[in-house]
């Protein structure tokens, strides 16, 4: 089975071509302004490299970062309001508590306040009220508001309050756009909720972004499904996309760690992906990413959804040296690299003349400058390295280090007593992550432990919920693996309460379309 | 350390940081508190923070407190009420009108929530606390070792629903308290040990909210040095530079207990080390040595970033730097220890001080 995974990154668009396990051939292209030609680029490029038709093409799987820039640059976000329901409480925090207030006011934020919600056990905090609904879509519309986001409380406990209140929006006015906050985000209320606000404002872009990849899909002749890839590692359907954009949110460095991890054929290492301008490590256990704690902060809003954990620092490619002091980066050449580092017979020494210099690599033009204290550079770069490799470093096991990325070629061997591996066609192992992304099922949930629930049913139960999603998702029901299993008792209250998190990931069914 | 008059947005983060700290991995986290604050200092003015001192020993001073599971607080929210409600419930009880809040517990989200009540009311917050960081339960408080009762004590729910104590000690209010905190959903807020100015000038372990503010602009300033500069000035140890090795937890009558299980790293490799918990981290050994344990804080730094970490967020890998802090010396009489020590924790360990 054919695949394509793309990845697109500020600076480079890259595609491959994979047949199931096999890399059969990948290109490197300048992302474009407007995105689709750089995309159409790259997938052209690496077909012909890996001399395939698109006919034979099963599944294009796209990574990109159209929708974090989206939000970091306050670009086309549609006009948004919240209906929370929780009355009697939460009025002690309103929705958009500690969010920037230009990004609130760029996307018209408002919201309304109703009763309902859940507490821990599942009983209901007050009932919900339809014509309350009613009342708080007409406020939020009369606002100007486009899109509705719906929060409760303990929806991850109980999710039919939000349904509910969808369902009589629906039903009332049928072409209300609704994103619910149990799709999105796990425990913790105003987290989750900003989630779902976040996941609203993005989605007519969203709509914008799937249908002109669909029109390129169309225009090269793939008669395959498109994908985009999760946070997670996973892959998400174009269709899905358009209702839950905020899930594709961090897909690079996601994509960059499990496509070093496939590369490798190594399932638990260290990944340090070295860009132009910045180094990423993060690590890989069973082939994904390690996941960040509960709350993760993107575009300065406090949200939850899975992220993988990644140190970034500003060592790269084309980071500038300043040979006086000594010291490197954290400016950098960024994509110019090839037009203005010495190597490449421009003026500027960067971290990859001193590499040249050094003997690490042979890449550029023209002769590596002469450097008198190369050898202190090289070790400062190597140093900035090991320490943010040793704090990635989850054991004292002799785990390798797999170095990707255009800028890898700079590392040693052996980075803080560890080998270092670059496998084959490390510079692309972003697309490499997206070609190969399986369907994923994550549930999170309170349950009481009991004479009637010992803990292992009670997993197994959330286990068993988290599996048919990832079903419903089109996942292969005979590939279903168990990826991640926390419980974790809810602390200062009597009685066993248990906070489980599952996650199972399973191969993507193929049909063609 | 410089005294704290007055509480806005700005420094309240400090002092939520600051609180996390001194929670010694466990109270909650002082965010939601914070933003409860924030909310209201909107349109309030900020908080003024007075010594008790500058009180007339007939004034009524009430500590302001959220019972319950930190990790429902994430969830449901305060109505927001409640503190109205709780503080006239609390005035009818003892014929008085209020002269100022208290926070009892400078450590966890408990270093926060008081603040929601006094800028809410317009009341001043008395510069000081009742356990100089977090416990886990409500006769932990050096009001206890004074003689002073819990009760009268008021408990009030987001719903609305409010209850009040009349104990025979304080023991029993903690019993009583815990049962009904579940039956309001797992979160209510609280009023407890009404204390006249007298008897706080007596019991206060002062300045405790100007040393969490201290320490959370360290926090913020120094980072992931942070610890090495809190040791310093705070008489404190560095106890520890480790990964977390092990994490093993077990849940029950209403605290969870754990074990978390270290390997040195830096100047400590080579060395393993192991912490107790339970909600807080009450031991700290290495082989048979005690480096630390409870009344003295545990408090964990994330290596990486500098930040406190809880024991709810103690999981594999996880690099910290362990710091022990003295506790406040009304802790170290042979009837506190019977109150906070190892013992009572059930841990057959003797209490060393650092």
């Amino acid at each position: 089975m054919i695949r394509i995974g793309v990845d697109v990154g500020g600076t480079n668009t890259d595609a491959v071509v994979m047949q199931s396990e096999k890399f059969l051939g990948g290109a490197k292209s300048p992302t474009t302004k407007d995105i689709l030609s750089g995309v159409e680029n790259a997938i052209n490029a690496a077909l012909n490299e890996a001399k395939t038709e698109s006919k034979d093409v099963k599944a294009l799987i796209i990574g990109t970062t159209h929708f974090v820039n989206a939000i970091v640059q306050r670009n086309k976000l549609a006009k948004t309001g919240l209906i929370r329901i929780c009355l009697p409480s939460g009025g002690s925090i309103l929705p958009f508590a500690d969010w920037p207030k230009e990004l609130v006011e760029s996307m018209n934020g408002n919201f309304q306040l109703v009763k309902g919600g859940f507490e821990m056990d599942g009983s209901e905090i007050s009932k919900l009220d339809k014509k309350e609904i009613i009342n708080a879509l007409d406020e939020l519309k009369k606002l100007g508001c486009d899109q509705i986001a719906i929060s409760s409380v303990f929806a991850t406990v109980r999710g039919d309050m939000e349904q509910e209140a969808f369902d009589i929006i629906k039903e009332n006015s049928p072409n209300t756009n609704i994103s619910l906050s149990k799709n999105i985000g796990g425990m913790g209320l105003l987290e989750r909720e900003n989630a779902a606000l976040i996941n609203a404002t993005l989605k007519p872009l969203a709509k914008e972004v799937v249908e002109s990849f669909e029109e390129l899909r169309k225009k090269m002749q793939f008669n395959c499904s498109m994908f985009f890839t999760r946070n997670d590692g996973t892959l998400i359907q174009s269709s899905e996309v358009i209702e839950l954009p905020v899930l594709t949110f961090a897909c690079g460095p996601t994509n960059s760690m499990r496509g070093a991890a496939f590369l490798s054929k190594e399932k638990n290492a260290l990944v340090v992906d070295v860009g132009g301008t910045t180094t990423d490590v993060g690590e890989v256990k069973d082939g994904f990413p390690r996941q960040a704690g509960t709350s993760v902060t993107v575009a300065d809003v406090r949200t939850n959804f899975s992220m993988p954990d990644v140190i970034s620092f500003g060592l790269g490619g084309g980071s500038i040296i300043d040979i006086e002091k000594p010291s490197v980066g954290p400016q950098s050449v960024g994509h110019e690299l090839t037009n203005k580092a010495k190597v490449f017979g421009g003026d500027v020494l960067t971290a990859s003349d001193v590499a040249v210099s050094y003997g690490r690599c042979t890449i550029g033009t023209t002769q590596a400058p002469e450097i008198n204290n190369k050898k202190d550079i090289i070790h400062l770069m190597d140093q900035m390295v090991e320490d943010k490799v040793a704090r990635a470093r989850t054991s004292s096991e002799k785990i390798p280090v797999i170095a990707v990325g255009g800028g890898s070629v700079m590392l040693d061997n052996k980075i803080d007593g560890l080998n270092v591996i670059k496998p084959p066609h490390n510079d692309l192992a972003n697309a490499v992550g997206a070609a190969i992304a399986q369907v994923s099922g994550q549930v999170s949930k309170v349950i009481l432990i009991d004479d009637k629930l010992d803990r292992e049913s009670a997993i197994k139960q959330v286990t068993d919920e988290a599996t048919k999603l990832a079903v419903d998702r089109n996942a292969d029901p005979n590939t279903i693996n168990v990826l991640a299993v926390s419980d974790m008792p809810l602390s200062y209250l009597p009685g066993n309460n248990l906070l489980i998190n599952v996650t199972v990931v399973g191969d993507l069914k193929m049909e063609n379309k | 350390m410089q005294k704290i008059i007055s509480v806005d947005k700005d420094n309240l983060e400090a002092i939520a940081i600051g609180g996390a700290v001194l929670g010694s991995g466990g109270g909650g986290d002082p965010y939601v508190g914070r933003l409860m604050t924030n909310q209201i200092l909107e349109k309030a003015e900020p908080v003024k923070v007075i010594e008790v001192e500058s009180l007339n020993d007939d004034e009524l001073i009430l500590p302001i407190a959220m019972m319950g599971a930190p990790t429902v607080m994430m969830e449901k929210f305060p109505s927001g009420n409640e503190f109205t409600q709780l503080v006239s419930m609390m005035e009818k009880l003892m014929q008085k009108k209020v002269s100022a809040i208290l926070c009892i517990e400078a450590g966890g989200l408990n270093s926060t929530i008081p603040f929601v009540a006094a800028a809410k009311l317009g009341l001043p917050i008395v510069d000081g606390d009742a356990m100089g960081r977090a416990f886990p339960e409500l006769q932990m408080v050096s009001f206890t070792l004074g003689g002073i009762t819990a009760t009268p004590m008021a408990m009030i729910d987001d719903k609305g629903n409010g209850a009040t104590f009349d104990t025979i000690s304080n023991q029993w209010t903690e019993k009583l308290a815990r049962a009904l905190t579940i039956q309001m959903g797992g979160s209510a807020m609280v009023s407890l040990y009404p204390v006249t100015a007298k008897d706080c000038k007596k019991y206060l372990i002062k300045n405790s909210l100007s040393l969490i503010h201290y320490i959370g602009n360290v926090v913020k300033e120094h980072s992931f040095n942070a610890y090495q500069i809190l040791a310093k000035e705070l008489h404190g140890k560095h106890l520890f530079q480790a990964r977390v090795r092990d994490v093993e937890r077990t849940a029950g009558e209403g605290f969870t207990r754990g074990v978390v299980k270290l390997e040195g790293i830096g100047d400590f490799i080579g060395r393993s080390a192991k912490l107790d918990f339970q909600n807080e981290f009450l031991i700290a050994m290495e082989g048979e040595t005690v480096l630390a344990t409870t009344p003295d804080l545990i408090c964990l730094f994330d290596a990486n970033t500098g930040e406190p970490v809880t024991t709810e967020a103690m999981k594999y890998g996880l690099a910290v730097n362990v710091l022990g802090l003295p506790c406040d010396p009304i802790w170290r009489s042979k009837e506190a220890i019977d109150l906070v020590g190892p013992k009572y924790f059930k841990y057959d360990v003797e209490y060393k001080p650092l």
